[in-house]
């Protein structure tokens, strides 16, 4: 990955390069859910809720202080601690995953609809205008820290995207394969044995939910600084459903899964943008409900015992987080 | 009391207009192997499921090395130091055998004597050729070892095995025996079993109960001589 990153630049356009740089944002989405709903076993339905939060708080953040770094820092931590407290109630009150379900989309579009109601001088955070539907635009782009004059070029935002990614990719598999994220995911296999064990399941799920929550929202912060700018949509139920559809497609349970998914997923919305033969929404559908009924452990998983069984061993699922 | 591991005072649960466990006062020595024995509905499976906090009483204390437990979270009471193997094998069925054993020592040891203690029980168990299979595709016989040796692992001071002869040949109901009698020379254990082959082979003091309640505590020969007994599991009793 690192070596595709640092090659790119030299062979693809500027267009190209901002659209692998969206990529690369939005596979860190997509790692959020796919470390949460994948090893944690949590069903996150409102993952966009700490996307938005993210990028909205780097936004205000932002514009405020007209200066990336902080708004940057502050972009994971609200989001973190906001899922925090979201899953402390959820997890301590001991929520069965339909209810999870329900409740994480409900947050989500409980913020679509309050934000897409902020339009008006009255609705501003210091001298940062939440302008409702419209959204916030001319956003301040990232700068080198401490020197808010010297902004990141496109070449360099690649760069840093790419960067982040890695070491999120990269950190997720230590966080997994060390004792807490195993016990996270022998919780997704067995809460009772796990209580049994002497292991306290609530307090794994609240952590790892924590986490999938600052990552969503660092996404986000990248995101909003992709495009210098943030709407509502950020929370819309189009975001959330896309990131699930993400991890389904590219696999539950592995990290290089939601990697892929989102790659071919967002590659397919930018084709099917430039014609006007049929409906994308309605092929992504198509494509969701054909992943559900043929391929329901998605890509990565099904290639990996493909790849297995032509080799001659049945490999156990779960504990190898290995790509 | 105190050099008792564990003592219940008056324990009631009741679902409804159930009485699941009634009144029961029960009390385990350092290093005692108790059977306990009763039929279908007698209330074994609901005094474990207390014992281990899965289910809170709604009348009645548990103490275990004299600390009040009743009531207590499932983590904190296995914390203690209570292993349980359930009835129905609770497992990670996506993990391994090695796995599972890892995870029950890991949480009291450093990562290096975690390893050592894995590969020990194993070798106890007898289930080393299994240690890397996927736990979902074993035997549910398989499956029974492969809970006690991870209820092994954590190294609990109380055992409690619910049915772990349950689905096992014969020379496995041998070999788990000879299990438990092994475990018994370091670890208490309350073992819950129907298969009277092999409550013969292990049993010293046995308790019975039936409809919720203790019916008679004493040793395993006078146990097999006593009417009530067979009245109870031959269904013939009067009064109740």
């Amino acid at each position: 990955m690192a070596a595709i990153a640092v090659g790119v630049p030299r062979v693809v356009d500027q267009f190209g390069l901002l659209q692998l740089t969206i990529f690369a944002a939005m596979c860190i989405l997509a790692l959020s859910l796919g470390v949460v709903w994948g090893y944690g076993g949590i069903l996150c339905f409102g993952q966009s809720a700490f996307f938005g939060l993210g990028a909205y708080t780097y936004a205000v953040t932002a514009i405020n202080l007209e200066e990336s770094t902080v708004a940057v820092i502050l972009s994971i931590m609200v989001p973190a601690v906001f899922a925090a407290l979201l899953g402390y109630f959820m997890f301590y009150g001991r929520l069965s995953d339909v209810y999870l379900g329900v409740i994480t989309l409900s947050v989500t579009l409980i913020f679509f609809n309050l934000m897409n109601s902020t339009a008006g001088d009255v609705y501003r955070v210091g001298t940062a205008r939440l302008n409702g539907f419209n959204g916030m635009p001319s956003l301040p782009t990232l700068n080198v820290p401490g020197d808010p004059g010297r902004l990141l070029d496109p070449t360099e935002t690649f760069y840093l995207v790419m960067a982040v990614l890695v070491i999120v990719y990269v950190g997720l598999h230590a966080l997994l394969a060390s004792h807490f994220g195993r016990v996270v995911v022998a919780i997704r296999e067995n809460e009772t044995r796990c209580e049994l064990l002497g292991y306290d399941v609530r307090l794994h799920k609240l952590l790892i939910f924590t986490i999938g929550g600052g990552i969503a929202g660092l996404a986000g912060c990248l995101f909003a600084n992709w495009g210098a700018f943030v709407s509502p949509n950020v929370f819309s139920l189009t975001m959330t459903s896309q990131i699930i559809i993400w991890v389904i497609v590219g696999g539950l349970g592995t990290l290089l899964g939601p990697i892929i998914g989102c790659l071919i997923m967002q590659y397919l919305a930018t084709m099917l943008g430039t014609q006007q033969l049929a409906n994308t929404n309605l092929i992504f559908g198509t494509i969701f409900l054909a992943f559900v009924l043929l391929v329901p452990r998605g890509l990565v998983p099904s290639l990996r015992r493909l790849g297995a069984r032509l080799v001659g061993r049945a490999p156990a699922r779960g504990l190898e987080p290995g790509a | 009391m105190s050099d008792a591991v564990l003592q219940t005072v008056d324990l009631s649960i009741r679902f409804g207009g159930v009485e699941a466990v009634r009144h029961v006062n029960f009390t385990l020595a350092e290093r005692e192997l108790r059977c306990l024995i009763g039929p279908n509905g007698a209330g074994k499976s609901t005094l474990f499921k207390l014992l281990t906090g899965q289910l809170r009483p709604t009348a009645g204390r548990i103490l275990f090395r004299g600390h009040d437990i009743t009531g207590d979270y499932t983590h904190s009471i296995a914390r203690r130091g209570i292993g349980i193997k359930t009835q129905v094998p609770n497992l990670f069925d996506g993990l391994t055998v090695r796995e599972h054993l890892w995870l029950s020592a890991r949480r009291t040891n450093p990562a290096g004597r975690t390893r050592e203690i894995v590969d020990e029980i194993l070798e106890r168990i007898g289930i080393a050729s299994l240690a890397n299979g996927a736990v979902g595709q074993l035997s549910h016989g398989l499956r029974q070892w492969v809970e006690l040796g991870t209820v092994l692992a954590g190294n609990p001071e109380l055992i409690l095995l619910d049915e772990p002869a349950a689905g096992m040949t014969h020379d496995e109901v041998a070999r788990t025996a000879e299990l438990v009698r092994d475990i018994n020379r370091t670890h208490a254990l309350i073992v819950v079993e129907h298969d009277m082959q092999f409550v013969k082979m292990i049993a010293r003091t046995v308790t019975v109960m039936h409809q919720g309640a203790v019916l008679v505590e004493d040793t395993m020969d006078r146990i097999l001589e006593n009417s009530a007994v067979r009245d109870v599991y031959l269904g013939k009793h009067g009064g109740a």
